[in-house]
Parts: C-alpha cells; structure tokens; sequence
C-alpha cells in the first residue's frame, strides 16, 4: 500500500472513532428492536424523532428486525449473549413467556417508580393495560400498538341483498340470516374471519363473559387448564361449521389471510382486526365502496353478553442488562409515549386504539371520528363494560403453540373431519400438555 | 512405487490443514455438540433457569403424537420429491440429448429453475395456486375440483411437493445429461446394430451407465428433501393444514422459534443428524454395492 494513503486511512479511522466517541458521550442510545414493518415503520421512527427532538440526553434508535416472533427470537438470542436491547416490542400472546423470564425484563412499574418517573396506570385504557399487569394490577410492560376485533360490513352488498345497509346484524342468529340473503342476491359467500382463535374463541370467550382457562385466565398462576369446549363455544362452532354448507360461512385461512375476500367483495361480512381499518380504507372506501364498522355480534341467549372484548397487538419490554443510568432514558420515553398529543397522532397514523383515555379525548376533540366513522368502534368496544376475570385479557404460556393447535383442531371441523365438540376436547387435551410443560419449567 | 507428497517440515501438514478444521470445528462440531447439550436441558427461553433433565426431552418427542405424524409425513414428501424430480430431470435429459438443432437453447433453459431459490419457488407456487388468486387454481376449479390447499392437507402435500421437485430437476437435468454425454457413442451403435430398438438401448445399455450419476443424485435429493426444503414449506403452508406437510426440519425450527422450547427442538435436532448419518451409511454400503461403476 502506498504511504500515503495508509496515513490517509489512518486519519481517517481516527477521526471517525473520535466522532463515535463524541457523539456516545453527548448522548445515550436506547436500542428499541420492533417489529412494524412498511408504513408502521415510518410511523415509529417519527416517534423516535419526535423524542430525539424534545430532549438532549437521549436518542432512541428503533431498529426493525421482523415478523414478531422474529424480533421475539433475535431478542432473546441477544440477551443469551448479554447483548439485549433496552427495549423490544413482543406480541401479547408473548406476555406469559416474557414475565416468567424474571432475570431478564424489567418490569414497567418498577422502572417508573425506580426513576421518579411520573405514572398513573388508571391513565391506560383499562382493558388495554390490564391484559399486560399482574393479578394485583401492576403494569409489566408498556402497551404500544392496540387493536381489537370488529365487524365490519359492505354496504354496497346489503343493498343488493335488500337489507338496510345502515343496520349490521347485532346478534349470532341474524348473522346467519343476513349471511343468506347476501349468498341469494349473488354474493360468493355470506361472512369471513381473520384470525379464528383469537377472534371466534378469545375474544368471543371475553365477549360472552366466559372464562379462557382456570385461575382467572391464568392471571392467577401457571398451573391452569383451559376451559374452551364449554357448551357455548362448541354450539358457537358447531353453528358457524353448518354454515358453511350454502357458503353463508367461509373459512378463509390464518391469521390475516382472508382479508383479501371482504376487500375483494365475495364476502359481505368480516369479522377482523380494527388494525385492518387501514387497508380496508385503502382497497374500498377510497375507491368508492362504502364499509361500515360496528360490534362483534353476540348469542342473544348468553346471560351477560356483549361484555368487552379483548385486545390484540403488542407491547414494549424493558431487558435486563444495559447500564443502571440508560433505563431513566427508557422512563422518559415511556413519558413521551403516553403523552395525549403524541398518542393521538399515534392513534390516528397507525389505526390501533389510544391507549390512554386523555388520548381518545384528544383525537375526539379534533374530529377524527367524524372525518373517519367507525374509527372509534374498537375502543367503544373494548370500554363497554368494567372487564371481569373473564374479560381482562388472557395469561396462557406457550401460547403461540396452543394457538397452533386451536388453528389445527378448528381447520380439522371447517374440513369436516371433526365435530366441534371432538375438536375442541382435544384442543383442551393438547393445549393442557403445553401449559403443564410450562408450568413445569417456570415453577 | 506410491507416490506420495512428503514435507520436510513436520508441522507444515498440521498448519496446512488447519483451516479446514478450524471450519469444521466452529461450523460443525462445536454447534451439533451445543444441540447435543442442549437436548439433555430442559430450560425457559432466556436462559434464566435451566434443568438438567437427562433424557426426558427425548421421551417426550418420541411420545409426542405429532412427531410421529411428521415422520410420515417427511418420508412421503422426501420420497415423492427424490422421485418425481429424478425422473422427470431423466426424462428430459434424454430428450434434450439426442435434439439436434437448437440443443444449447433447451439446455438452457431446462437448468433455468435450478437458480430459483426454495423460498421464492415456494411463493411461486403458493400463488399460482393460491384459491382465491391464483390462476392455476382458476383452471382446476374450473374443471370441478374443489381446491384449496388451506385446507386439504393432500393438496397441500401436493402442491410442496411439486414445488420443491420442479425447483430440483435442473440440478439433477445437468448431471444426467453429463452422464448421458460421457457414454460412448459406440456402445449405444454397436446395440443399435444388433437390432436393439430406442427403449431397448435404453434399459439395458443407457440406464446401467447412468446408474452411478443416479445414485450420487438419489443421496444428494434425498438430503435436499430432508433439509433444503425448508424454504417451499415456510413459503407456501407453514407446515399446515393440521401439520400435513410439517416436515421434521420444520418442525424443528418451529418448535425451537416459535415454540420457544429449545430442549425438545435440540433432541428434535439430534434425531434428525442420527437418521441422515444412518440414511447415508444405508445408501453407500448397501445400494452403491447394486450400482454399475
């Protein structure tokens, strides 16, 4: 190498460590691994510039690293090599495994106390914190991004099938009744569902006030059983499996994969996340066909339905292992986070609901409901009722995997293998190993 | 006499293949003996409490009812794609040989899909096939059959495996079609001359010489369907419907990075390195003993 330009380099190196140095000294950085990729993503790094922003000490760098069991496995990979991130953002059927691993969070309500940080947690949407604090109330991580299911309804279709298109079925039986008129007048099928465990058999189970699994859902301890093939989920399902004959009920895939059957009008109904009001903004409304957003219907005959339902989404753990002082930058952001401006506008970029009530005011004051009807349908709905122990959210370890089995058993009913009831005995049978194996190995 | 390299510095041999072991130590060794470790603890994901449980990992995955199912269902799927990709690469390989005019072309093109990675010839398929979209599932809705892979598991185990084959024949294309090439002409003349007809040359003279590429191509299939295959499956079912084409090494990672349950995955692991060691050990001392070198 010619002598000159190793001096260069070596120059250059210098200054660059130099400029490193200087900039780790001014601030400190507050890793946040997420997992909100697209416009999500965007939405989260004008978060972090709006934190960056308003003080000097701190800069928070979100780094997005994939689907959520993704950003799940590189966070606990990262911690196994005492590299954790400050902050990771975990899904909520994560929560079970997240406070079993003591050692390695921290919990929110200790950091905030811990740093002097101020903290009501009766700010928090209740059934939106609850779902992440212990039996006793006390918040384990910060809620982020929110949704709930909702129902949602094409109103061009209701009119072609003679019903009123400003009147969505309120109940189970009228469902199936509207679901006939609209497979009549031509259309490819009655009503779909995104997600059917967390839809048809969480939430439903919240909706109707029926408990999940023993100890309150799990919020009371981790030696629980599941209690889903009670007779109204069975008869639940039985329903909607006889209704596939005439099409009145198509079962469309996991997770979001029906979505595109209500977007693409051979569905009239569909029962889906409130996370999904973008896109259904975005392929319908927007292009001339009108949707309406309304409650998850109820069985009229279940004393104590419509209760409140459940939510879905994420929250944002604190890890172990970063230097004592870096974790009241973590407090301030959580600050920043639950301030009512910002969660507003977070609110209204992303679709999830305000997690604070000062938030939902907020966005009420500036009109948003009028501009964007139904928008607010999901946290009318989440807030209906005080939660019960049945109704508060649900605490399953292993959950990811009992979720597969509950996808197994259902997609083995729509496909006529099983009766809902065999399907759903051994859905509790299967799911009561994993929480057993759990409970084992976090005693 | 042998031939044979001798160095005259005694430590020049070590350091030369230094390298290698250093590869096969960090890259191998050192990660199948971590697996092996790990099958013997029982701990949560973090790492913060762990319990040495002996064997139990592996009682429990033998007693596990779907680990059974995922046998089967990795010995249908390892078959039917070894199978189906060797014969149709054979197929065309002895097509694409004897075309005279614009052979390069064919060639060509025939090797093409070998450059698709797994995963995109997954999502490939997955959506020319998709129920709702795609436009093949159009044409065999079309003529009354009721398709939707979400939720036969036979359709599902069809579509993979026509997937993870069709993104295999142009590896095995190439070899077989090298192998054609080597076989002298005057073998396959001197038959032709005492009367054998196309089908006939073929069985008795084409096919014995092919047999040693069909064998060194049956093992590497074989060891593709096991393992590579990850990708198609991920892409396309994700191991469903009710665990239909839930291969072992899907069932290995999902148990591991969804699950969560690294013990149970490890013993998964070692399992699946003892059937591959044994599969090999099968293939080379008993079918190569039956192949024409």
């Amino acid at each position: 190498m010619h002598p000159m330009s190793r001096r260069t380099l070596f120059a250059a190196a210098l200054a660059a460590g130099t400029c490193v140095a200087g900039i780790a000294q001014a601030q400190t950085e507050i890793q946040f691994w997420h997992a909100m990729g697209g416009q999500l993503g965007e939405a989260v790094n004008r978060l972090a510039d709006g934190f960056n922003k308003g003080q000097k000490d701190y800069k928070l760098v979100p780094i997005y690293k994939g689907s959520y069991t993704e950003t799940l496995t590189a966070a606990i990979a990262a911690f196994r090599a005492k590299q954790a991130p400050h902050l990771v953002q975990v899904f909520e059927v994560g929560t079970a495994n997240m406070m079993a691993a003591k050692g390695a969070v921290y919990p929110v309500h200790q950091l905030m106390a811990d740093f002097k940080q101020p903290f009501d947690i009766k700010a928090y949407v209740a059934p939106v914190a609850g779902y992440y604090s212990t039996a006793d109330g006390k918040l384990l991580s910060m809620p982020f991004n929110s949704s709930t299911s909702v129902f949602y309804w094409n109103k061009d279709m209701f009119k072609k099938a003679g019903l009123d298109p400003e009147k969505p079925p309120k109940t189970w039986p009228e469902v199936g009744e509207y679901g006939k008129k609209l497979v009549a007048s031509g259309a490819k099928c009655g009503f779909t569902t995104q997600w059917q465990t967390w839809i048809q058999i969480e939430n439903f189970g919240a909706w109707h006030n029926i408990p999940f699994a023993t100890k309150q859902n799990g919020f009371a301890g981790t030696d629980i059983q599941l209690l889903i093939n009670d007779p109204v989920r069975v008869k639940h399902i039985e329903t909607l499996a006889s209704w596939q004959k005439g099409n009145v009920f198509v079962y469309g895939g996991r997770e979001g994969k029906s979505t595109p059957m209500f977007t693409s009008g051979d569905c009239g109904m569909f029962m889906g996340s409130a996370g999904t009001a973008g896109t259904i903004e975005a392929s319908m409304i927007s292009k001339g066909v009108p949707v309406g957003t309304g409650f998850l219907p109820y069985w009229p005959d279940v004393k104590g339905a419509p209760q409140n339902s459940i939510i879905g989404g994420a929250t944002i753990w604190v890890m172990q292992g970063r230097p004592k002082a870096d974790y009241k930058g973590v407090g301030q952001f959580f600050g920043y986070l639950s301030d009512p401006a910002v969660q507003a506008q977070w609110h209204m970029e992303t679709g999830y609901v305000p997690i604070t009530y000062a938030a939902y005011e907020v966005a009420k004051s500036r009109g948003f409901y009028q501009a964007k009807p139904g928008r607010d349908v999901a946290i009318k709905q989440l807030t209906l009722n005080e939660p019960t122990p049945n109704s508060k959210g649900l605490r399953i370890g292993n959950f990811v995997q009992i979720r597969d089995v509950m996808d197994e058993e259902l997609e083995a009913v729509w496909a006529g293998k099983k009766t809902a009831k065999q399907a759903l005995d051994s859905a509790v049978e299967r799911g009561n190993k994993l929480l057993a194996d759990f409970a084992r190995a976090n005693k | 006499m042998q031939k044979r390299v001798t160095f005259d510095n005694r430590l020049l041999p070590y350091l030369l293949v230094t390298p290698q072991l250093i590869i096969t130590i960090v890259f191998f060794i050192w990660p199948a003996g971590q697996a092996l470790f790990q099958s013997l603890l029982r701990e949560d994901a973090f790492g913060t409490s762990s319990e040495f449980v002996w064997f139990e990992n592996f009682v429990r995955v033998i007693e596990d009812e779907s680990y059974l199912n995922s046998f089967r269902v990795t010995a249908i799927f390892s078959i039917s794609v070894t199978v189906l990709s060797l014969a149709i690469a054979l197929v065309l390989a002895v097509m694409a040989d004897r075309i005279v005019r614009g052979g390069t072309t064919y060639r060509t093109l025939l090797i093409w899909p070998y450059a698709v990675a797994p995963a995109v010839a997954g999502a490939l398929w997955g959506f020319l096939f998709n129920p709702r979209i795609g436009v093949l599932a159009y044409g065999i809705e079309s003529i009354g059959v009721n398709w939707n892979y979400f939720l036969n598991g036979d359709q599902a185990m069809l579509l993979v495996v026509f997937a993870s084959a069709w993104s295999r024949i142009g590896y095995n294309f190439v070899f077989f079609l090298a192998g054609l090439q080597a076989i002298p002409r005057s073998l396959i003349e001197a038959a032709a001359i005492d009367g054998a007809g196309p089908a006939r040359r073929f069985w008795t003279v084409i096919f014995p010489l092919l047999s040693p590429t069909g064998f060194f191509l049956m093992v590497v299939n074989i060891v593709f369907a096991f393992f590579e295959t990850f990708g198609v499956i991920h892409a396309v079912t994700q191991g469903g419907p009710s665990k239909a084409t839930e291969i072992l090494v899907y069932k290995v990672w999902s148990d591991s990075f969804r699950g969560l349950d690294l013990g149970g995955s490890a013993a998964q692991s070692v399992i699946l390195m003892a059937i591959v060691v044994g599969l090999t050990v099968v293939q080379f001392r008993y079918i190569e003993r039956r192949v024409h070198y």
